[in-house]
Formats: structure tokens, C-alpha cells, sequence
């Protein structure tokens, strides 16, 4: 946490207040279910972060691979895919493809030197708010954790 | 009597000319004359037996009379029947004495006695056990049943009705055949294994194989269990089918399963009360008098198993009720949520017992009343000024045994104690009462996942099914077409459930009358200059609506059966599908948006 808070810092810097860093996320959520249960979430006055921001999909399988990249190429620090549990897709069958994706997602990303958990799948149907809430504020803590990403700088070729 | 080529026979009874089918008895053709002649070892689905002789009549043929059975005497022609004349009266009598002189204690022949103004015998009395031996049981058993499991056992005055070598009958299937012919009921039916079969019991549950499933039941005709019928069982009896007149029993019905093509579908499906054995601090299931507000409502009701008298287990009336609410419901061991409705019908139980007995002390131990509603505050004032005792405290534990010091153990040893914080005395206290009803909470019906699984529709937390909207909604769902009512979308009592099945109903309507659905604006399409053929598309979408358009040989989506979901969009390596409202660059651009920073 924090760790923009340099030493070196020249001291006319030293005035201004240090910003502590806030994880960005993207959320992909699958409208019928986690969309539904973030909706939910905030008509029930439910509390958790404000650090995911929200795409709404059809369903989880409409999340094409490359949306993600271009997530953390622009400046996401993690990227959250919402969808129905296993055997309840709207679409019958999409989050499995959807499931299937992101496996494969996440075997380049570890290979690229990208942590885990920055990219994470889960299934929260949407009765379950407070899974939501957990989610949300489990993932932005461990983000928080690991820093910001900064994929410009650390993956793209100079 | 219907035509029939078969030859009559031309007979008077009691100075009545009457035609009777060759085969029939006297007492047949007596009873269609509504001649009423005694019987006691007559069934009429059995063979006559002839036993007991009391309905004896006389006859002359030509001239000569002699007594014979009406039962079994089979008419002939020219044939003078009296059944009522001073010798068979006499003959009657004589019989009967015989018989009090051995069965005096038994009611049908010591009423039956008494009509015919025997009320003393004159004979040695050698009192029976109350078996007149007139066989019905045996024969019903093996005539109708087909099981063979009663008999006869030895001679003369030893003779008595046993299970064959006196054991236990193992063709016996507890139908309960014997114990209904039986006009003494000196054969009963009663505990096989932990089970009573009593007949008040059989109309709880499974009643018997033929019934009208409950009263008031639509449509009010009776259904065979297939299971206990013993027709199905063994292949005999069939009573049923030779009184009904119209011929409508029909034992080779099966089910079936029909299709129906429909446009809307309204989910009712309700809900389960809470099983409150989840809960043993409160002994259902271990004491006797435990019961639960189900129970209740069967107990007490008209056509319930004591039509409708509130007495315990051992048929004793209760003299001192505690009505338990809250059981499952507002409980983080079991379900959070109120159920709403059990207040208000714990109410109305107290209420129906107070009118069965005037003078019971009735207990509501409840944790908030709850009554919201047309009239109900009302209600809970009347109840209030009925002299029913409400204590402000959850009912915690029941006991058989006082378990707090400063109760004093009541003089009956048959109490039930019933323990509670009454928390505006700011104590803990323990009431001894006769019985204990539990108010069951309400829950998702048993296979509310199941239902929502097959109709795409999503439950809540706590397992009800979720409207689309709670305000703007209230009876649509997440899938089209598929709208919810009741208790399946969360507890309510029948005004409210009433109401909800009425929106539906309307909800479903309005979509038939527009006659016309729209189309989903958001649905997917290919950009054939893009295509490749490559048929990636054809195998990820769920629900086959793309094809390949063979002469161009691209892909094609059907917009009436594309459901939108975009997995297509995201499976397409040449990116040639487009997802309307959902464009590859409309996400981009949301994407930029919210990381600008
Ligand atoms: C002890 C007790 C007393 C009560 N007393 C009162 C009272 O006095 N006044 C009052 O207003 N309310 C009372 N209630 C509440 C009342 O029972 C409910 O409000 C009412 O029954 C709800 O009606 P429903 O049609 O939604 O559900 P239900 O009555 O449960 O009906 C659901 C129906 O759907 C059928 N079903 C279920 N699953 C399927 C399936 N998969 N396929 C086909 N059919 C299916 C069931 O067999 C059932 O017939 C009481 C409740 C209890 C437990
Ligand atoms: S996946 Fe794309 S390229 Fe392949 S057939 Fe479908 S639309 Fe054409
Ligand atoms: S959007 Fe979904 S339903 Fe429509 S064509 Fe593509 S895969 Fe099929
Ligand atoms: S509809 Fe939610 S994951 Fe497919
Ligand atoms: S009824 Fe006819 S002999 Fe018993």
C-alpha cells in the first residue's frame, strides 16, 4: 500500500499529499444474474468498494478475450467476469464457453508474468448480494495489494 | 327391472305379484320391494352362507310352507313369501333368545333382540366374546380379498375365527376388509409395527384405496391409490366397479403425458412449511401432543380425522393450549425472514379454540405480533378481548419435565412444559399445558430449484423465485413469458396470493392479446463481406440460429431465433458478427471511458 510514497521524492513534493493507491477494475457483468445481484446489492444498501466499474453484458459468453487485454492495456489493475453458476446460463450454455475462455485467459497471462489475481471468474447468481459484495471487496483488497499493473510500462514492447 | 331375455319367475311377497329373474334370492327381490328382512351373516358381495338364520321367511309352494333363509333361497316360480307373518316373527324370536344367550353383550344382536321385544333368554347363558360367528370376516377375506389370511378353527361351541395355525398371517395386507364387515366389530384392525391402523387414522393420510381425494376436492370424484387397491394388488375384489351403476371404474388407467404448446406460463407452485423436527428443543415428533399448525388446520376441520373435534392423541380434550410462533421463521439457525402469515393464522387458531373449548387457557408466545392488513389489528383486539394470554417471548424448549426451579410440576403427570423468556416481566418462565402447536414458517416448495432451473428463472436468497422488478414487476421474470404468483415468490397469506395471481393472470393475457411478440432489438448479425464460412458461429450458439448460406457461403442468424446472448460475437476469429446495442466498439468505447483518467 501506499508504495508511490518515495524517499527520493524532491522536497517540494513532499508538501503536496500522497494519493494512496486505488485498484481500477472492470467488471463484465452478465445481466441476469451478477448484474443483477449488483443492482440488488445497492438497493439493499449493501456496502463494499467503489473500485470495480461495471460493463453489463447479455451474458458472460459475450466477453470476447481481446475486451480484457484491451482492459488492462488501458489502464486496468484487474478485470472481474460475472456469470451464471454453471448449469444456469440464460443462453443455456454460454458461461461454459465463457469458462473455457477464460482458463486459457489466464494460462497466457501467467505466462506474460500477469498475477492471478488480477483476473478473476466468478459465478454469482443474483440472489446473491452479499456474495457480491464479498467478491467485490476480496478482490479489490488483493488487487490492492499487488500494485497497480501498469501494463504500458511493464508488457509492451519499448 | 330391466329387459331381459332371460326367463322370470312370477312370485308374490307378502301378498305383493312381483317378477323376478331366475337366480335371485328372496332377499334380493325383498329389498327391491324395500321389504325389509334382518340379516346378519349377509354381505352382498359375498356368497350367502346361511349361518345365522334370522332371516328366515316362510314359503309355500303348493300348498305346503317351511322356513328357509331369504338369504340363499333362491326364487321359483308360483312361490308365497311371507316375511312378516306370525309364525316367522315367532321363529325370529326364538332365534334371537338362543343367540342372547351367548351374545347379549353384543349390540347389533341385542338391539336386533329388542326390536322383536326380546330383551331375556331363557336359556343358559355362556357369554362369547363377542364373535356371532357369522363368518363374514373369513369369507370376505378369501371371496373378495383373495388372502386368505382368516379362518375357522375347530367345532361346535369351541368354534372361533383365528389366522391360520393361529400365527401371524403373513397374506395378510391389513386392508381392513374383515374389520369392516364385521357387524360386531369384535375384529379390529390395529397396530402393525409402530403404525395404528385405525380408521380414523386411514382418513388422515392415505385414506382408503377408493376416495375423493379431500372434500371440496374439483373435480369431486373419487381416484383409486394404486397401491393399496386390492384389485391391483391381488386382482380381486373389485367392489368398486359392480356398485358403480354408470361403469366408470376403470382399473386399466395409466398415467399420461401431454404436451401443451403454450404462449405464457404463471409459476404458483407455492411453498413447504417448515419441518419442525429440524428444531427437537420443541419434541415434535417425540411427544405425542406436539403438533403442528398444519395439523392443526387438518384436526380441526369438518372433514378432518374427528370431524372436526380438537381433542389430544388419546382423544381427551385439551384444557390448556400454548400456540408457538415464529418455528423456523426469524431464526438464524434456520431461516431469517418472517413468514408472514403465521401470526395472524396462530390467531385464528386460538380463536377456533376458544370456540371448541369455551373454557381452555390459551397461551400465544410470540416474538412481535405482526398484524398488517385489512381488519387484522382488529382481529388480534378481538382475540385480546377473548381472554387468550399473549406472552412477548419466543416458546424455546418443551419439555415433559419441569426443568426450571421455580415451576411448579403440575398434579397431572401428561404435561407438557413449555419454557419461554416472558420479556415484558423481564423472566423466565415454564407453562404446563395439555398440547403445543407449533407456527410453521413457510418455505420454498421442495422442488422450487428444480422449477426454476427448468423455466430460466432465478430464486432469491432465500430460495423463492425472484420477480423481474419488486415494484415495477412485482409477477414478471427474468425470462419472457414466464410469470410468478403466491407463495413460490415469497411468503403471503391468500389475500395477497390472490391478488399476485390475478396481476399474473392479467400479465399473461396481455401478451396473448397483442398477438404478436417483439423481437429482441439487441439480437446478433453477419457481416457477410467479413464471413469467412468458417462455421465457428454454427457450433457455439445455443440455439442453432445460424446457418451457412451455402450459395455465398457465409453465415446467416435467424432474428427470431437468435436470443442475443453474444457468444457468437466473442467465438468469431474473423470478427465478423456484430452484437446490436453491444458492438465491439460501443464496449471499447465504455472501456476508455471509465479508465480515462
Ligand atoms: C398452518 C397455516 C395456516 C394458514 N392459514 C391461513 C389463513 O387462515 N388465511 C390466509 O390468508 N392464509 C393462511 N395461510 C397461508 C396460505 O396457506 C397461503 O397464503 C396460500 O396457500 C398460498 O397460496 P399459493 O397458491 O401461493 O400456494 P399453495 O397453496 O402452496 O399452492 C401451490 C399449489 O401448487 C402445486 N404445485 C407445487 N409444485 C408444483 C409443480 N411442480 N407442478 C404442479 N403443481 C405444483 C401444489 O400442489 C399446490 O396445490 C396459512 C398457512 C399455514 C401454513
Ligand atoms: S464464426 Fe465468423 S467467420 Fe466463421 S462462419 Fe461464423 S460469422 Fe463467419
Ligand atoms: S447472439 Fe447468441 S443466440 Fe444470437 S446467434 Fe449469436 S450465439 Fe446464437
Ligand atoms: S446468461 Fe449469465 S452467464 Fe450466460
Ligand atoms: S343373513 Fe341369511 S342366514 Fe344369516
Amino acid at each position: 500500500m501506499a508504495d508511490t510514497t518515495t524517499t527520493e521524492k524532491s522536497a517540494e513534493h513532499t508538501a503536496e499529499k500522497v494519493v494512496p493507491f486505488e485498484p481500477k477494475i472492470i467488471g463484465f457483468l452478465c445481466w441476469w444474474c451478477t448484474y443483477a445481484a449488483s443492482d440488488m446489492a445497492g438497493t439493499s444498501r449493501l456496502k463494499y468498494p467503489p473500485n470495480v466499474s461495471i460493463i453489463r453484458v447479455m451474458c458472460s459468453s459475450r466477453v470476447d478475450p481481446s475486451f480484457i487485454m484491451r482492459a488492462f492495456a488501458e489502464g486496468a489493475d484487474g478485470v472481474l467476469i460475472g456469470g451464471c453458476h454453471l448449469g444456469e446460463c440464460h443462453y443455456v450454455s454460454g458461461n461454459y464457453k465463457t469458462a473455457a475462455r477464460i482458463a486459457l485467459l489466464k494460462k497466457t497471462f501467467s505466462q506474460l508474468g500477469v498475477e492471478d489475481d488480477r483476473l478473476r471468474l466468478e459465478w454469482i447468481s443474483a440472489g446473491e448480494i452479499r456474495k457480491f459484495a464479498e467478491v467485490i471487496t476480496d478482490m479489490t483488497e488483493k488487487v490492492r495489494k499487488l500494485g497497480p499493473l501498469n501494463w504500458r510500462e511493464n508488457f509492451e514492447p519499448k | 327391472m330391466e329387459e331381459t331375455n332371460e326367463k322370470l319367475v312370477k312370485l308374490t311377497i307378502d301378498g305383493i305379484e312381483t317378477e323376478a329373474r331366475k337366480g335371485e334370492t328372496i332377499l334380493q327381490v325383498a329389498e327391491r320391494l324395500h321389504i325389509d328382512i334382518p340379516t346378519l351373516c349377509h354381505y352382498r358381495f359375498v356368497k350367502p352362507y346361511g349361518a345365522c338364520r334370522i332371516c328366515s321367511v316362510e314359503v309355500t309352494i303348493r300348498g305346503k310352507s317351511r322356513f328357509v333363509p331369504a338369504c340363499s333361497y333362491q326364487v321359483r316360480d308360483g312361490i308365497e313369501v311371507q316375511t312378516r307373518s306370525e309364525e316367522v316373527i315367532q321363529h325370529r324370536k326364538m332365534l334371537l333368545e338362543l343367540m342372547m344367550a351367548r351374545h347379549s353383550q353384543v349390540e347389533v344382536v341385542r338391539k336386533l333382540a329388542h326390536e322383536y321385544g326380546v330383551d331375556t333368554t331363557r336359556f343358559e347363558e355362556m357369554p362369547s366374546e363377542g364373535c356371532i360367528l357369522c363368518g363374514l370376516c373369513v369369507r370376505v377375506c378369501s371371496e373378495v380379498v383373495g388372502a386368505n389370511a382368516l379362518t375357522f378353527v375347530k367345532r361346535g361351541t369351541d368354534r372361533y375365527v383365528s389366522t391360520p395355525f393361529e400365527g401371524k398371517a403373513d397374506t395378510c395386507i391389513a386392508c381392513g376388509a374383515c374389520a369392516y364387515v364385521c357387524p360386531t366389530n369384535y375384529i379390529k384392525v390395529e397396530d402393525i409395527r409402530d403404525r395404528k391402523y385405525v380408521f380414523s387414522e386411514l382418513s388422515l393420510g392415505p385414506t382408503t384405496p377408493i376416495h375423493i381425494p379431500f372434500a371440496a376436492a374439483i373435480p369431486g370424484i373419487p381416484v383409486i391409490d394404486s397401491h393399496a387397491c386390492i384389485h391391483m394388488q391381488t386382482g380381486e375384489c373389485g367392489i368398486c366397479s359392480k356398485v358403480c351403476e354408470p361403469d366408470a371404474i376403470n382399473y386399466e388407467m395409466q398415467d399420461t403425458f401431454e404436451e401443451v404448446d403454450v404462449g405464457s406460463i404463471i409459476l404458483a407452485t407455492g411453498y413447504k412449511t417448515f419441518d419442525p423436527a429440524r428444531a427437537e428443543q420443541y419434541g415434535y415428533g417425540r411427544f405425542d401432543n406436539v403438533i403442528t399448525s398444519l395439523e392443526f388446520e387438518h384436526l380441526s376441520h369438518a372433514s378432518g380425522p374427528t370431524g372436526g373435534a380438537f381433542v389430544k392423541a388419546d382423544g381427551s380434550e385439551p384444557k390448556s393450549v400454548a400456540i408457538l410462533h415464529c418455528i423456523g421463521s426469524r431464526d438464524k439457525n434456520y431461516n431469517e425472514y418472517c413468514s408472514r402469515v403465521c401470526c395472524m393464522y396462530s390467531l385464528k387458531i386460538a380463536h377456533l379454540i376458544r370456540e371448541k373449548v369455551p373454557d381452555a387457557d390459551i397461551y400465544e408466545l410470540y416474538i412481535d405480533m405482526r398484524c398488517p392488513g385489512s381488519g387484522y389489528e382488529e382481529f388480534y383486539n378481538r382475540l385480546l378481548e377473548e381472554g387468550v394470554h399473549f406472552i412477548r417471548g419466543k416458546g424455546v424448549e418443551v419439555s415433559q419435565m419441569p426443568t426450571l426451579a421455580t415451576t411448579t410440576p403440575a398434579a397431572s403427570n401428561s404435561k407438557l412444559y413449555v419454557k419461554c423468556e416472558d420479556t415484558l416481566l423481564g423472566m423466565p418462565r415454564e407453562l404446563p399445558v395439555d398440547m403445543v402447536i407449533l407456527s410453521v414458517g413457510l418455505e420454498p416448495a421442495e422442488d422450487a430449484e428444480e422449477v426454476a432451473r427448468i423455466f430460466k428463472i432465478n430464486a432469491k436468497g432465500d430460495g423463492f423465485f425472484m420477480e423481474r422488478h419488486p415494484k415495477l414487476a412485482p409477477v414478471d421474470t427474468l425470462s419472457d413469458g414466464i410469470f410468478i404468483a403466491g407463495c413460490a415468490q415469497g411468503p403471503k397469506d391468500i389475500p395477497d396470493s390472490v391478488a399476485q395471481g390475478a396481476a399474473a393472470a392479467a400479465a399473461a393475457v396481455s401478451l396473448i392479446d397483442a398477438g404478436e411478440v417483439a423481437l429482441e432489438p439487441i439480437t446478433s448479425v453477419v457481416d457477410e463481406d467479413v464471413c469467412t464460412g468458417c462455421k465457428t458461429c454454427l457450433v457455439v450458439c445455443p440455439y442453432g440460429a445460424i446457418t451457412r448460406d451455402e450459395e455465398k457461403g457465409v453465415a446467416v442468424i435467424n432474428d427470431a431465433l437468435c436470443k442475443a446472448c453474444g457468444c457468437c460475437v466473442a467465438a468469431c476469429p474473423s470478427g465478423a458478427i456484430s452484437q446490436r446495442g453491444f458492438d465491439d466498439t460501443q464496449i471499447e468505447a465504455e472501456l476508455a471511458a471509465l479508465l480515462m483518467s
